[in-house]
């Protein structure tokens, strides 16, 4: 069997780059991607202060103090890699990803058509540098293992020139620790001096690893490219020559894409819990909005939502001011883009042991679902009890249809300093400003003991009438997140009747009173 | 052996419940379709004992700060319709209602929660945005029970269009604020809070006197004394004064 001819592409330092693209972290400044303690990557500035692979995060930060330090992600990785890949594969078939930040291909095909491999090479390079905008570097030799190694260099090493390429380079390229060590107390250093044993006496020595090994060492990398079958393509597109201006033909049309999306996604045997729905009005507008569901989506679920959201964008009546980030588009809708996310295999679903939830609950969620079409995912949540001290921390509110966390009902861990119940039935999302007298009309202060600078006796709340205080009970501390000068949080709250009849709870904080909730 | 038998009894009162809505057999059933439960303490302030199916139940909200005026407010409302909104909606919820509140972004789950509402089963749309009617018309075609916050200059044909919708779909309109044309309309005319003084304790229940008055069969004015908010965060009925002997 003879060696490939292959090709490298590997881009440097590919968790930083992939941090970049995926989460917006700028490369250029010093950043550190750590695996368990240890660097594994780096940005080129954090090298340049001295960081380098295998540094511990004291080591690393000791010498880089500025750096930006991340977990590793294999996940992120692989993302932010999977663009890349269809960038080199539109220039070349058959690519085998080695690992995220680096894939391999046989060289042949596309030297042949650009005429040279520098050529094919170059057209590689630029490729990926305008598509993804990411830098990456070639190399070409006889087998992948050798042309990883000419990607680090960048070199294209010439036919029958791989075991020359190799004999220069140390042992520790075979990535064995275990060997490399053994080999390096044995006096052989480079691959030349490995290559140079006799394979019989290598096989008996080192066991079958050793020798294939060996044969890397020796140029004979005859394992075949296990070249990846590109993922397929589940997007449904639709151009319109007449722009969709009116709600009925945009459902018509609505309907019909649903249909072969689904058709798409079952072919492959395969279902989504999530959809985006892309729309591109003839003025260039392009309008997107994502769907998920607690669910698998049907076809009949697909086209609903689909003429849902193609509602809420045309109808004229459909311009919510909060919760919407889209206005209404200005000219009608040519073309369409449907994309399935949450994609799963499809195994249909399990109905419930006693039948399928009842017939109250599925008219809800088209109700719920109908509404948040009109006025956007956001516009239509749910409360999920919390921990929390403040009476706004304690609820959170999550987009209808999104997954429920276990309700955490029964809350577990304890909370010192939260209010027993009675909790407060209006809880002002945010805070409204307040004031508190003593009896000489003093704005009441609390000090760095608890201490009160008078006893409250009237106050103004919400900008209202001033009103005599009937009852009041606190201070009762709330400090949190002191360590984060952004997070951090320190008031004292109190509890006031009011002579006509209201009950508000009060936070001072920094000397400003506010009001929190009412006890309405 | 037994919960074999349980398993028996669930499937014929399937059986049974599906005949019965086919065939029309049970009014009596039928009748408590129609109404949903509501806590006991409140349930003498509605016709039917509970929120009847079609029917618009009017909260009053407390106007603003009230002025000044201690005791009972005339006209107007004491502090309280939020409690007792979400009192309302309670036993319903409960019992597998599904309920939506609209335009309240100020709604405390948490006080929610502890008078009974089942969180799981409860939308909040808080920012309705100016097309309001419409957000609440797509609720009323599939939700039990709608709480609807209305703007103050809420146009009566829309309040007309909107409860005759209700009434149209079996669902129960609960306007939050002022509305008129409702058929019952609760309203909290006392309120007095307990546990707070100066200086110490905390708020710890409330004493409330809700009135009802409404049109057709709720047309005498009703009125109960109740704890709302009782210390555990629901709602309670008075003590009765007990009697005893003197030995």
């Amino acid at each position: 069997m003879s060696v490939v001819r292959t090709l490298v592409l590997w881009c440097p330092d590919w968790p930083v780059t992939a941090a970049q693209l995926v989460d917006g972290t700028p490369a250029h400044l010093p950043v550190v991607v750590l695996r368990a303690n240890r660097v594994i990557a780096c940005s080129p500035a954090a090298r340049a202060e001295g960081v380098r692979r295998g540094l511990r995060r004291r080591e690393a930060q000791h010498r880089c103090p500025e750096s930006i330090v991340l977990e590793h992600d294999p996940g992120r990785d692989a993302r932010a890699f999977e663009p890349v890949l269809t960038a080199v594969e539109a220039i070349a078939a058959g690519v085998e990803v080695i690992r995220p930040g680096a894939c391999a291909l046989a060289a042949r095909g596309p030297a042949r058509y650009h005429g040279g491999e520098e050529p094919a090479a170059e057209r590689i390079v630029e490729q990926v540098a305008q598509e993804c905008a990411v830098e990456s570097q070639i190399g070409i030799a006889d087998g992948v293992f050798a042309a990883g190694l000419a990607a680090r260099l960048g070199r294209i090493i010439p036919e029958a020139g791989t075991p020359g390429f190799l004999a220069d380079i140390t042992v520790t390229a075979l990535g064995r620790p275990a060997l490399v060590d053994l080999l390096r107390r044995l006096g052989v250093h480079t691959l030349g001096q490995f290559a140079a044993l006799p394979a019989a006496d290598v096989l008996s020595r080192f066991g079958a690893d050793g020798a294939w090994a060996h044969r890397l060492a020796s140029g004979h990398d005859t394992r075949a490219l296990a070249i990846r079958q590109p993922p397929p393509d589940l997007d449904v597109t639709d151009g319109y020559e007449a722009p969709l201006e009116r709600v009925d033909a945009a459902a018509f049309a609505a309907r019909a894409l649903a249909e072969r999306l689904h058709d798409r996604l079952a072919g492959h045997g395969l279902a989504c819990a999530q959809l985006e729905i892309e729309a591109l009005t003839a003025a260039g507008e392009r309008l997107r909005r994502t769907w998920r569901h607690d669910g698998l989506l049907t076809a009949a679920a697909i086209a609903d939502r689909v003429r849902w959201q193609l509602d809420g964008w045309l109808s004229p009546a459909a311009r919510p001011g909060a919760g919407s980030a889209v206005g209404r588009p200005t000219a009608g809708i040519v073309r369409l883009r449907l994309s399935p996310g949450g994609v799963l295999r499809g195994l249909g679903q399990q109905p419930g042991l006693w039948g399928e939830p009842g017939a109250e609950t599925q008219r809800a969620h088209r109700a719920l679902t109908r509404v948040q079409g009109l006025l956007g995912p956001d516009g239509v949540v749910t409360a999920v009890l919390g921990g929390g001290r403040r009476s706004v921390d304690q609820s959170r509110l999550v987009p209808w249809g999104e997954r429920r966390q276990p309700d955490p009902g029964q809350i577990q861990a304890p909370w010192p300093g939260r209010l027993p119940s009675p909790s407060p039935a209006v809880v002002l999302p945010s805070p409204l400003p307040a004031a508190v007298w003593d009896a000489s009309g003093e704005v009441v202060r609390v000090d760095g003991r608890l201490g009160l600078s008078g006893v409250p006796v009237r106050c103004s709340l919400a900008a209202g009438p001033t009103v005599e205080i009937t009852g009041w009970a606190g201070p009762w501390p709330v400090e949190e997140k002191w360590w984060s000068p952004s997070q951090a949080l320190r008031q004292a709250r109190f509890q006031v009747s009011l002579a006509d009849g209201r009950a508000a709870l009060l936070a001072l904080s920094a000397g400003q009173w506010s009001v929190e909730a009412w006890y309405d | 052996m037994a919960g074999l038998d349980a398993v028996r009894a669930a499937a014929l009162m399937a059986a049974v419940r599906d005949a019965g809505r086919h065939a029309d057999v049970t009014t009596a059933q039928e009748s408590a379709r129609a109404v949903l439960p509501v806590v006991a303490e409140l349930s003498p302030l509605l016709p039917g004992r509970g929120l009847r199916r079609g029917s618009t139940v009017a909260v009053a909200a407390c106007p603003g700060p009230p002025a000044s005026r201690p005791g009972r407010a005339q006209g107007g409302s004491a502090p309280g319709g939020s409690s007792l909104m979400m009192a309302l909606l309670a036993a319903a919820s409960r019992s597998g209602a599904w309920c939506a509140v609209v335009g309240l972004p100020a709604f405390g789950a948490s006080a929610a929660r502890e008078m009974g509402i089942a969180l799981e089963r409860l939308a909040l749309v808080p920012h309705p945005g100016p097309q309001w009617p419409t957000m609440v018309a797509a609720l009323i075609d599939g939700v039990d029970v709608v709480v609807a916050a209305a703007p103050t200059d809420a146009a009566a044909t829309v309040t007309r269009r909107l409860a005759a919708r209700a009434r149209q779909r079996g669902c129960v309109l609960v306007p939050y604020g002022t509305w008129d044309g409702a058929d019952i309309t609760l309203r909290v005319a006392h309120s007095a809070w307990q546990g707070l003084e100066r200086g110490r304790g905390r708020l710890r229940r409330r004493q409330v006197a809700i009135t009802a008055r409404g049109r057709g069969a709720a047309a005498r004015p009703r009125e109960v004394t109740i704890w709302m908010p009782n210390p555990a965060g629901t709602v309670a009925a008075l003590a009765r004064p007990r009697l005893t002997l003197a030995p």
